[in-house]
């Protein structure tokens, strides 16, 4: 049920519980206690909103920012990562394999915002060897759903 | 001047289904729970090879009887999925749709007066494909009790002197009945003591939601006297892509060749580009709607019994077959006064054969929100039922 139960809410959070057990086909109980016991083993770590920004009034830039770093003896990428990640205006941070070794998401209200958290805060530090920050301009898939298409169902009404 | 029609194509009632049609259409605003294909769109990876293979101007008639390379894609897959071993140069047809593939199998066999042998309640096709092959067909009414699955009692009791097939619909539209290894092991035995041939119908074969599917093909004896039918709409979601296949032994699938070779040509290339990737990269595709139906499903059964509504477990296809004997009305009446009444379409269960009436099919390729509220319109149809007798 583990792996049938993540996909769903993974997808839709807001499922009430008894609706997840019947479609599971499980008592409303083993739901409960499968859920708790995600949270408890940090599987499930927060229940989020997917939002298209884009179609309100709130400004918000994001960026991509790819890091290069020097990792350090005994404790490699990490306590690099944790430095960066403590920001709260950063979203993600993921070590990469490939050209450069730390991917940075980083949200803020305005393009000057952003530079400058790139500037004053990222480059500064002392592991840091380079940046490049790649500005977002339009999101068109997110968390696996498309922003932009509401799809009407063109099937016939009957079909045998 | 002269009458211009075959009085064998006049003869034929036209689908009950069709009528039902006319009235929904006229409706604006209803929603539908009628429909016999998939809600999901194609997978991208299948519908991507179909535009890479125009982009390459593949766009020549195939083979008669398919792209090569398909042929052996479907064998693989009977191999590896019901461990049945089929020469893809003499023993498969790729045909326009599973529907293609009874037609012609049917004209291939089937000399005048002979007779089939079709279980109802299924598909609406059987029965004037067998007519029009020039076939008596005798129909075997399926019970609720045996879940509507066939039982070798009721197979022997409609075998005669001049049964020459019998039509195996499983799992079933519109019931989702499915046989298990013990159910299609005691028909076979009746079967063969008869030497009548099989026709078996499995193009919701990946659709089954308790053991997988068996073939009747994979039994002993059973595979030099069964034409096994299949497809990509229901399983890859590609209805529209008009793409079948027909496997069995070489004389009959030779004759199968022949009627294809001179009605049709060969199968939309396009489609059977696309296939070669269905069948190659589409497992997960396959198991992801899967377990959404099976979802649907649960969500359905369990409405059913919170509303009081007799419904035996169905294991396959995407469709419930929920009992309204009842409500006092027919299949028919039952249907139109809940397409008038609360906007919703479903199908009468008497459209795919009289044993039907007295039922309903509901389909599930709809997502889980359409459900809830067509399934609230229900709830309240049948309160409002109940109540007022």
């Amino acid at each position: 049920m583990r792996d049938e139960l993540l996909a769903i809410i993974e997808k839709n959070s807001r499922m009430d519980l008894k609706d997840l057990a019947v479609i599971l086909g499980v008592e409303e109980i083993d739901v409960v206690n499968e859920l708790a016991a995600l949270e408890a083993e940090g599987i499930v770590c927060g229940y989020h909103t997917m939002i298209n920004w884009e179609k309100t009034n709130i400004d918000k830039v994001t960026a991509l920012i790819e890091v290069r770093v020097t990792p350090q003896r005994g404790q490699g990428f990490d306590s690099i990562a944790e430095r960066i990640y403590k920001y709260p205006e950063v979203r993600s941070v993921y070590l990469i394999s490939g050209g450069y070794d730390l991917m940075v998401i980083l949200e803020g209200k305005t393009l000057r915002e952003v530079s400058s958290f790139v500037s004053d805060k990222l480059s500064t530090m002392e592991t840091v060897l380079s940046t490049a920050t790649h500005f977002i301009l339009k999101k068109y898939k997110d968390h696996g759903t498309v922003f932009s298409r509401k799809k009407e169902d063109e099937r016939e009404m009957i079909t045998p | 001047m002269r009458n211009p029609l075959a009085e064998k194509v006049v003869e034929i009632k036209p689908s009950g289904i069709r009528k039902f049609f006319d009235i929904v259409s006229e409706m604006k605003d209803a929603i539908s729970l009628g429909v016999g294909e998939p809600d999901f769109d194609t997978p991208w990876h299948i519908r991507e090879e179909g535009i890479y293979s125009l982009e390459r101007g593949r766009t020549f008639y195939t083979s008669n009887s398919g792209l090569k390379e398909l042929r052996q894609e479907v064998c693989n897959y009977m191999r590896r999925s019901q461990g049945i071993d089929y020469d893809p140069l003499k023993e498969v047809l790729i045909t326009v749709g599973g529907s293609e593939a009874i037609d012609i199998g049917l004209r291939a066999m089937i000399n005048p007066g002979d007779e089939v042998l079709i279980p109802q309640p299924s598909y609406v096709s059987y029965e004037p494909c067998a007519i029009l092959a020039g076939a008596k067909p005798v129909i075997i009414n399926l019970k609720a009790e045996n879940q509507f699955r066939l039982t070798a009692r009721e197979l022997e009791e409609a075998i005669t002197d001049r049964t020459k097939i019998l039509i195996l619909p499983f799992p079933n539209n519109p019931t989702g009945a499915i046989m298990e290894r013990k159910d299609l092991e005691a028909i076979a035995e009746v079967i063969l003591k008869h030497d009548i041939f099989v026709m078996s119908d499995e193009i919701y074969a990946e659709l089954t939601y308790k053991d997988k599917h068996v073939s009747i093909a994979s039994l002993p004896g059973m595979r030099e006297r069964t034409i096994l039918i299949n497809g990509f709409s229901k399983a890859y979601a590609m209805t529209g892509w008009r793409l079948g296949y027909a496997c069995g032994p070489e004389n009959i699938l030779q004759q199968m060749t022949k009627i294809h070779q001179f009605a049709i040509m060969c199968a939309p290339t396009t489609s059977q580009y696309a296939a070669v990737d269905a069948l190659k990269n589409g497992d997960e595709d396959v198991a992801q709607m899967r377990t959404a139906y099976n979802q649907r499903r649960r969500y359905l059964m369990n409405a059913f019994r919170e509303m009081g509504l007799e419904c035996f477990e169905p294991f396959g296809a995407f469709y419930v077959f929920p009992c309204i004997k009842e409500f006092g009305m027919t299949s028919d009446e039952f249907a139109t006064r809940f397409l008038e009444e609360e906007k919703v379409a479903v199908v009468p269960g008497t459209a795919f054969g009289d044993c039907g009436e007295g039922y309903l099919r509901i389909s599930y390729a709809y997502s889980l929100e359409n459900l809830k509220v067509a399934i609230g319109r229900l709830e309240a149809f049948v309160t409002r039922l109940r109540s007022s007798r």
